[in-house]
């Protein structure tokens, strides 16, 4: 495994994962994984499927922690803070770091509330109408949402379902967004939305995105973790680990491990 | 080797199998003519001999003496109302928090498997004793205010009989809530305790109602768990700590009386029970198709 | 990029303590609320118990076995009314299991439209929700009096034979099967019912597919591949008719003498903890509680098994 050091990599560290390990129940399900996500940029997730990458997303705002026998060894810091230190509040962490799902899944509540839920919970004290506003706008569901704020959050289209989710998790202004494969379940034009809005997003935010999708990450990204199922551990048990973490246009062009290079070509995955 | 007959593909009613098939089936229409001519028969003599006596005058008076002619069943149908109000105050509570503690916060210990064993025992504990265990409890005892028989007496005992349901229902509905929908609250920085209020539970809400609805049907019509804990009255309800009359304790006792006007008035307070307990089914059945849809 | 410059307009970013305390203070109230079940339990089984200490070393198993009820003497043994518990319930069962089955497979085979179905599905299940004392007092003024005329020809045709050996008069352990049958059906319809649906689609076209009929599907796959949980349905339905208190009561006479005739007055322990109870002091409401106990157990047992047959099931198609 090679961490190479990402141009970007310099400036400011947002999330640091340290040498982490995560296991449901017996079976490990990724190993000892180093990254230095950047702050205020997009950084993608990639590699075949079973590799882990969706479990080390989430356990970058401790999602996992719902997972019945899901457990980390190592350490993720957040701006220095292990989030997985004893004091440390799950609840208060995801206030920080914001995730959105691979299945849209707004609340059985109308789109204004939809939003205004995660902001009255984080005890928000601002005018909540512009703030619906907003995140509305920044997720670019507007216009198409601006008539029926009243009506249920279901009443719209998976895209647009999907947007409101992201819609949601900027309302409470997190530091970072974490999105698992957030277009998975969507048509190319929502996609291609959702794809221009994250170029907005990340003058604001950090984003850490999953795809599976190699042009997407082309597209969105400016740092790249391939992750990749390897066979190193005993007898058949396959465990997930990052390969490789630099620049996406250096894993792209000229990555230098031969697994990136045969994934990104397409000669497996 | 022999071949198998090949002739026209005609239906031969004639054939042993087609015989035993319309025998089945004949036997079978038969069993379910059966099964249901009770309810017909019990739904007519209840709407036929308790429909016919029912007024304003029949619902608000209290029951004659022995012997003696008119009269109603105003306090029973007052002291029914009571009682399930206080088994329901004291059950949804109960069962839908150890619902929610089976659905949501337990990680199928060894905790959850008991409480979930133990529910099941106490479903079917008969309802008889329930009423035992309350008397033995809280009569017996003198536990409130040294008051033996009382209105809250019988209605603990109601409620231990509806615990279990309410907390089946309660843990079944939560567990067909979406668990992309709690990540959702999660993941916009809700505590468990938001999240469960606020979504979880609404959104498993229909579902929880119907079963609610069932058990507070079930309980109003229950005799066996009132006739030594809430016992019976032939006066208005006086508080909460006193015997307190009920319309299934009702039907009980004037059904074995040699009066006239009493065993018409089991079968008036019969009548409002089932038409009661049949609306609140009514309510469930729709309730449940709201929840599918 | 410097976040810390943003406004924060979110109060609780940093989460309160007393957000913090009421989440654990819920989670421990959901804790403390599921234990009051096992609380109730250890409960009932602490009154009971202890209240039948003192029949248990009076009369020791003995109790069982005799049936000489006799307050003024104060000899008390339950066995008339053991042994009427588990006939009521027995018989009823033989009625009411194929009853119960033929209406929930005629509900769930194709064999007439799909809305009567719905409807008659429907109807059994609000038998179910009729209270039993609503039935009882139906089965006092009208079943009992129907049924008369039938078991007295019985009486003067087999009355040779013990179980027919009285002429009926009125409440007595025949009508109190009848009602009880009444009281089980939807059960063991519904859960039949439920059983039938699991068997999957597959395994009924594999038995159309090789040229079955319809009931010789029935019989030789459908039913065999959903006996379990008919079972597991069963053994419920009998819980419910031992533990069946109101309807049997007001049927069954409440007579302590032993008869093995079904047109007899009889007693069971319920009917009997009902119709004395209230009125009992002193040795006598012991001896009730221990037959209480001896209720709860067979009980127990048979929901026990009832809720093992039914996992099993699951476990085979889940």
């Amino acid at each position: 495994m090679t961490v190479s050091s990402p141009s970007t990599m310099a400036t400011d560290t947002c999330i640091a994962v340290q040498n982490v390990s995560i296991s449901y129940g017996s079976q490990e399900a990724v190993r000892g994984v180093y990254m230095d996500i950047p702050r205020g940029k997009v950084t993608a997730f990639i590699g075949p499927s079973g590799c882990g990458k969706s479990t080390v997303l989430r356990a970058l705002n401790r999602m996992n922690d719902l997972i019945e026998g899901c457990s980390l060894k190592g350490r993720v810091l957040f701006d220095g803070h292990d989030l997985y230190a004893k004091n440390v509040d799950p609840v208060e962490v995801r206030r920080r770091i914001g995730m959105v799902f691979q299945k849209p899944n707004p609340f059985p509540k109308t789109i204004y509330e939809n939003i205004a839920f995660g902001a009255r919970i984080n005890g928000f004290r601002g005018n909540m109408d512009e703030l619906v506003e907003r995140s509305l706008r920044k997720a670019a569901l507007w216009d198409e949402a601006k008539d029926k704020l009243n009506e249920s959050g279901y009443a719209l289209s998976g895209g647009q379902q999907q947007r409101l989710c992201i819609a949601r998790a900027i309302a409470i202004e997190p530091e970072v967004i974490l999105m698992d494969e957030p277009c998975s379940a969507l048509d190319p034009i929502s996609t291609l939305k959702i794809e221009e809005m994250m170029h907005e997003l990340k003058k604001s935010y950090t984003i850490v995105i999953v795809t599976h999708n190699m042009q997407q990450a082309v597209r969105v990204s400016d740092v790249t973790g391939f992750f990749n199922v390897s066979n190193r551990a005993e007898g058949d048990r396959k465990v997930g680990c990052l390969v490789e973490f630099a620049d996406t246009e250096q894993i792209f062009n000229s990555p230098s491990q031969q697994a990136t290079q045969d994934y990104v070509s397409g000669r497996f995955g | 080797m022999t071949s198998f007959p090949r002739g026209a593909l005609t239906y031969r009613p004639g054939l042993a199998r087609n015989r035993y098939n319309q025998l089945f089936t004949g036997l079978a229409a038969v069993f379910t003519a059966l099964a249901v001519l009770p309810l017909v028969l019990v739904l007519v003599y209840v709407l036929i001999k308790g429909g016919s006596l029912i007024s304003l005058r029949l619902l608000s008076e209290l029951p004659p003496a022995p012997g003696l002619e008119g009269g109603g069943i105003g306090n029973a149908l007052l002291g029914t109302l009571i009682v399930t109000l206080i088994a329901s105050l004291i059950a949804i509570p109960v069962g839908v928090g150890s619902g929610v503690y089976l659905a949501e916060y337990s990680r199928g210990g060894a905790f959850a498997r008991f409480v979930r064993f133990g529910t099941n025992v106490l479903a079917g504990v008969p309802s008889i004793i329930c009423g035992v265990f309350v008397y033995g409890l809280i009569v017996a005892t003198r536990a409130f205010a040294g008051q033996s028989y009382s209105a809250v007496a019988g209605g603990i005992a109601l409620a231990v009989l509806m615990v279990p349901t309410v907390i089946k229902t309660t843990d079944e509905a939560l567990k067909l809530v979406a668990n992309e929908l709690r990540w959702g609250a999660l993941g916009v920085g809700a505590s468990k305790f938001v999240t469960i209020t606020r979504i979880t539970l609404p959104a498993a809400l229909a579902p929880i109602a119907t079963g609610v609805v069932l058990a507070i049907a079930r309980a109003a019509g229950e005799t066996a768990p009132l006739i030594f804990t809430a016992l019976f009255s032939p006066f208005w309800p006086d508080g909460l700590l006193n015997p307190i009359a009920s319309m299934s304790v009702l039907i009980y006792n004037f059904a074995i009386m040699p009066y006239e006007a009493q065993i018409s008035l089991a079968w008036a307070a019969s009548f409002v029970l089932v038409v009661m307990i049949l609306a609140a089914n009514l309510l469930a059945r729709w309730l449940g198709k709201l929840s599918r849809t | 990029m410097a976040t810390g410059q943003r406004p924060d307009l979110f109060a609780h970013r940093r989460r309160p303590p007393g957000e913090k305390l009421l989440d654990l203070s819920f989670q421990r109230l959901t804790v403390v609320l599921a234990s009051l079940v096992g609380l109730v339990l250890v409960g009932i089984l602490i009154t009971v118990l202890g209240g039948s200490r003192e029949a248990m070393g009076q009369f020791g198993l003995g109790f069982l076995t005799t049936s000489d009820w006799d307050p003024v003497g104060g000899h008390y043994g339950a066995f008339t009314a053991i042994y009427g518990t588990l006939i009521t319930s027995l018989l009823a069962l033989l009625i009411a299991v194929p009853l119960g089955v033929g209406t929930a497979v005629f509900i769930t085979e194709n064999i007439i439209p799909l809305q009567i179905r719905q409807v008659l599905g429907v109807m059994v299940e609000l038998l179910a929700a009729i209270p039993s004392v609503v039935l009882g007092l139906w089965a006092i003024f009208v079943m009992e009096p129907f049924l008369r005329p039938g078991l007295t020809g019985l009486h003067s045709l087999l009355g040779w034979l013990p179980f027919f050996s009285t002429e009926p008069q009125g409440p007595g352990i025949a009508p109190a099967v009848m009602i009880l049958v009444v009281m089980i059906l939807p059960i063991i319809t519904a859960i039949s019912r439920d059983s039938l649906n699991q068997v999957p689609p597959s395994l009924r076209q594999a038995a159309y597919g090789i040229g079955a009929t319809r009931w010789g599907a029935i019989l030789n796959v459908i039913l065999p591949a959903a006996i379990s949980g008919i079972t597991g349905g069963v053994m419920l339905a009998l819980g419910r008719a031992m533990g069946e208190t109101m309807a049997v009561t007001m049927i069954i006479g409440n007579s302590n003498n032993f008869s093995l005739s079904l047109l007899a007055p009889g007693n069971t322990i319920s009917s009997m903890l009902a119709n004395q109870f209230g009125e009992a002091d002193g040795v006598q409401v012991s001896a009730l509680m221990y037959a209480a106990l001896v209720l709860m157990l067979l009980t127990l047992v048979v929901n026990v098994l009832a809720q093992q047959i039914v996992r099993r099931l699951s476990l085979k198609y889940n």
